[in-house]
């Protein structure tokens, strides 16, 4: 059986060159099909991944009880004296506690070739910010001093905003700040963002307030984290709430990555339905122009399962070119495209990275083998009930 | 009388892979009006390109074909259809009939280049459907006729737009004797009864035999003008 | 049209295959369909907007709070007939997916200057004696259940209230509708009073997040936004002022390139289209060479074979196409209440027909003419000889 079905499928695939026409409208429909769900979901899968890959397990973000993010949260100086000297947090060689106090605000900046703002978040922060984030440095210019009206730029808001060289200024508030350096931090959503000197937003602000207190924890096991919580609920002067930070990240791009998800699976789904179509179309041709040469096979002996077999395996086969014909243009295309949208549960711009990851292209190599053998199927079983006598007759 | 066709020193050659295959040499031939001529000859003696010539399929590489004291050779491609399409019915071996297209809607095919209106075309395909007896099979698709019944509407399709001149290549090829000698007689009377000129190639002798005159072809050249009287 | 029969008994010579081409088409274009209504959707809010009104944010951000003092200037300055201010409440009802923007405003005067809003009179009566009255859009009472009469509780995540408690609850006095339904996305709202909020807050008293202003008629509105930004230039709360079509277009804009990778997406549709429907037509006329040539010898012209391979193809394209873009106008009314508010504008303007239609014509010559163009000069000898 398996040599007969090795033996129809071989002489069918020798005959694809002479319809390469028909064949590539399945191997073209197909890549198309698989390229444009590809493509969403990798944007789906960068959105995610940068605001899920922002912070780490061991690190702890206190805000007003009852604020979703910190554009939402106020708190005072008053609660940052008292958190910092909470139990739990880690303490530096010098025994002071790693944490900071952060303001977070948005301001309007043009996003490069618009003409309109965006809203571009300004964190307010120290120079010593990256005693809390070790993962972020300085890789052009300078930090920013203490007290100065002075900007670093992440690296995605350099390269989506527009005037963000060092040297050049931007509004933050109360007239336009110096960018002075450029900050990296792995490709997190920080990396969107321009900090600025915390002390001198307050000048601008004239209010002394935060919207969030980052803390390092001891280290990264969940019973640490629920102490530190514990520790906050027990305190009776803070009506705070605290979240790990990935954790307060990943439930901001609950919303978006749904969007672009459900957006990505239903386009692709319709142009399915179309590729299904197409590729009935093209085996069925496959069939009619070869009746004569089944019906020989037939004639000589071979059995109708190898018949439809052999059709189905090429139809996934010519599903599978266009598999990855489609995934290669998307990851050429779309890997690593860096573009900046309005987060609507932040209401600020995040930058990130289109992300082609290996599941996706399983994903998509699996859709596409799906619609091959819907659209090889009923062909196939045509080609199995071919009357043998007819078809030897009318040649 | 000036004859209906006049072919004057023609020559007829194809090229195939660069060098010129010669079909034809110098023919010159007259067909009156009126006349049922069977073009006869063994393959590739050239009967078909001859009456591919005088239908205005093809034209000649010399020489002059004249039908109706027309010339065909000035005429251009478009202007050849025209003409066609006014003077000449064509009917083949294999029918040609469109698959897709009722008996009457393949019969009507000609009168879409006239200016008739569609009633008019009615009754002429009707007319054209009667006289070749199939008056009851007009909404039939060809695959539901027999071969003969098929190639009757080829030949009323030939018939409905009142040609000059009636071409046939191998018209009963591919039918059966009996039903062969059934299309046959059916051509004589339009022949006898409708004046109709018929060209008829065959290598059939019986089916010849219902001819007026016979011709006979080989190897491009004239060889044998047999005439019987009616 | 006598060629019609001829025509249409072409384009059936092979059911199965017209067919798949045709629902490949068609799908095909009720994706280009329901593409063009989501972006119609999205710019439904620029165009309907008014550019009789101004909005006046802060100079940073429209998330910079304002002060309440600004609102008797803004309506002192000449040009401005009405005003009304609005700030973010940001709350959540149940549960964070319930998500619809709630705007503390002076719900009369935020009224007055929206006319495409109607409410019934009683309830008009109703919020003018009840200053701690709220309205909400009638989409949202309908998706929730609310009643006029109805105590809605609201969990704030800015605003607490003094006693730092998020727990809010608002007197539902009236439910409005738009006075055009496919404005219903744009206003899927609720509006809370401002006084009562303004008292209860914890912090941010006498502040508020923007200005709306009505324009006089015939006044230039930019020249009168100009004019206010220049009231508070030299304030510590300086303002950016922009017509609420502008202040639209650049939220919009916020968004990124829609438009771009809708047509993205569409090119790669459409290129995918082409293969197959080329196909179609060149496998269409190879297995009608000898048909063809029947008619050429028939005395049917080069051009006559040249236009009905054409008007095949043209009808494919046009009727499958029709078909593809008519389903979505079916598609889009069962579709919208299923969607979140925002889809709540998506219609099948006569543009997006015009635009589809275009696209299938422009297809269909495309994949017409080169087998139309063999048709034309088919040789009648060579094509009967192939038997």
């Amino acid at each position: 059986m398996l040599a007969q079905i090795l033996a129809i499928t071989l002489i069918n695939l020798r005959a694809i060159p002479a319809r390469l026409g028909s064949s590539l409208v399945i191997v073209v429909g197909i890549g198309g099909v698989v390229g444009v769900l590809i493509a969403l979901l990798a944007m789906a899968e960068g959105f995610k991944t940068t605001l899920a890959s922002t912070g780490r397990a061991d690190r702890a973000m206190v805000m007003r009880a009852g604020s979703n993010d910190e554009l939402a949260s106020v708190l005072n100086i008053e609660v940052w004296n008292i958190v910092r000297d909470l139990p739990g947090i880690r303490r530096d060689a010098q025994d002071r506690p790693i944490a900071i106090a952060e303001r977070y605000i948005l301001s309007d900046v043009r996003k490069r070739g618009a003409e309109s703002g965006a809203n571009v978040v300004v964190r307010g922060t120290t120079p010593d910010v990256f005693r809390v984030r070790p993962e972020a440095r300085i890789v052009a210019g300078r930090m920013f001093e203490r007290g100065k009206r002075e900007v670093v730029v992440g690296r995605g808001a350099l390269d989506q905003y527009a005037d963000m060289q060092i040297g050049q200024r931007v509004d933050i508030r109360d007239g336009a700040w110096l960018i002075v350096g450029v900050f990296e931090s792995g490709g997190d959503v920080h990396e969107s963002e321009l900090w600025v000197d915390v002390t001198a937003l307050h000048q601008a602000l004239r209010a002394p307030l935060y919207a969030a207190v980052t803390v390092q924890l001891a280290d990264d096991r969940p019973a640490t984290f629920r102490a530190f919580e514990q520790h906050i609920a027990d305190d009776p002067r803070l009506n705070v709430s605290v979240q790990r930070v990935p954790d307060y990240y990943a439930s901001r791009s609950v919303a978006l990555e749904k969007f672009i998800t459900v957006l990505g699976y239903s386009v692709a789904g319709i142009m399915a339905v179309g590729a299904v179509f197409g590729a009935l179309n093209t085996m069925y041709a496959a069939v009619s122009t070869r009746s004569l040469e089944i019906a020989t096979l037939r004639a000589i002996g071979f059995r109708a399962t190898p018949v439809v077999i052999s059709v189905l395996a090429e139809a996934v086969l010519l599903a599978f070119i266009g598999a990855s014909l489609g995934s290669a243009m998307a990851y050429v295309i779309f890997n690593g495209y860096t573009v900046s949208t309005l987060n609507f549960q932040t209401f600020s711009q995040v930058a990130f990275a289109f992300r082609v990851t290996p599941q996706l292209l399983v994903e998509g190599v699996g859709l596409a083998c799906l619609i091959g053998l819907l659209g090889g199927l009923f062909p196939a079983l045509r080609a199995a009930r071919l009357p043998v006598a007819e078809a030897l007759r009318s040649a | 009388m000036r004859p209906l066709i006049e072919l004057r020193q023609v020559c007829k050659h194809y090229r195939r892979g660069g060098q010129s295959v010669p079909v034809l040499h110098a023919l010159d031939l007259e067909i009156q009006a009126g006349d049922f001529l069977a073009l006869m000859g063994p393959s590739g003696s050239g009967k078909t390109t001859l009456l591919n010539l005088i239908g205005g399929l093809d034209r000649a590489s010399s020489g002059s074909v004249i039908v109706d004291g027309q010339a065909l050779e000035p005429l251009s491609s478009g202007q050849l259809a025209n003409w066609r399409a006014r003077n000449v019915g064509f009917v083949f071996q294999f029918y040609n009939l469109l698959p897709v297209l009722s008996a009457a809607r393949n019969v009507e095919l000609p009168l879409l280049l006239t200016g008739l209106n569609s009633a008019q075309r009615a009754r002429h395909v009707a007319a054209a459907l009667a006289v070749v007896g199939l008056a009851d099979r007009a909404r039939h698709r060809p695959t539901e006729l027999s071969g003969g019944q098929a190639q009757r509407v080829a030949i009323a399709r030939a018939l409905v737009a009142d040609p000059t001149l009636l071409v046939c290549d191998e018209p009963t090829g591919d039918l059966d004797r009996k039903t062969a000698d059934e299309v046959l007689t059916l051509l004589q009377e339009l022949n006898r009864e409708h004046g109709k000129t018929i060209i008829m190639v065959t290598h059939d002798p019986k089916a010849a035999e219902f001819a007026t005159h016979r011709l006979h072809l080989d190897k491009g050249q004239l060889v044998g003008v047999e005439h019987q009287g009616p | 049209m006598k060629y019609l029969p001829l025509l249409w008994a072409a384009l059936w010579r092979r059911k199965p295959r017209t067919i798949f081409t045709g629902l490949s088409i068609a799908v095909s274009f009720l994706l280009f369909g329901l593409l063009n209504a989501f972006n119609q959707a999205l710019n439904s809010g620029v165009e309907l907007s008014g550019s009789d009104r101004l909005i006046t944010t802060g100079k940073y951000s429209l998330t910079q709070l304002l002060p309440y003092g600004h609102y008797q200037q803004i309506l002192n300055i000449e040009g401005v007939s009405r005003a009304t201010h609005a700030s973010w409440f940001g709350g959540v009802y149940q549960t964070e997916r319930n998500f619809f923007p709630q705007f503390v405003t002076d719900v009369q005067t935020y009224l007055a200057l929206y006319p495409e809003l109607v409410l019934p009179a009683e309830q008009r009566e109703a919020l003018r004696l009840n200053r701690s009255g709220a309205v909400v859009a009638r989409t949202l009472a309908d998706r929730f259940g609310w009643s006029v009469g109805d105590r809605v509780p609201i969990r704030a995540t800015i605003w607490p209230q003094k006693d730092n408690g998020n727990a809010w609850e608002f007197d539902l006095v009236g439910i409005f509708d738009t006075r055009n339904p496919r404005e219903r996305g744009q206003y899927e709202m609720m509006l809370l009073p401002y006084t009562y909020f303004d008292e209860a807050r914890r912090f941010g008293r006498g502040m508020v997040g923007w200005f709306v202003s009505e324009i006089e008629s015939g006044a230039d509105a930019v020249a009168v936004g100009r004019a206010v930004d220049e009231q508070f230039a030299n304030s510590p709360f300086p303002t950016r002022s922009q017509t609420e079509k502008a202040f639209n277009q650049a939220f919009l804009k916020q968004l990124g390139d829609i438009g771009f990778i809708i047509s993205s997406i569409m090119g790669a549709v459409l290129f995918t289209l082409l293969l197959l429907t080329g196909n179609t037509m060149m496998q269409s006329v190879r297995e009608r060479i000898p048909e063809l040539a029947v008619l050429k010898t028939l005395g049917f012209a080069g051009h006559q074979l040249l236009a009905l391979v054409l008007a095949e193809s043209v009808t494919l394209c046009l009727l499958s196409a029709a078909i593809g873009i008519g389903l979505t106008g079916l598609l889009i009314p069962l579709l919208v209440p299923h969607l979140p508010g925002g889809f709540a504008g998506m219609t099948l303007g006569p543009q997006a027909w015009l635009q589809g239609l275009g696209i299938a014509s422009g297809l269909a010559l495309l994949v017409g003419v080169p087998p139309a163009l063999r048709a034309q000069r088919l040789d009648i000898v060579q094509a009967l000889g192939g038997h």
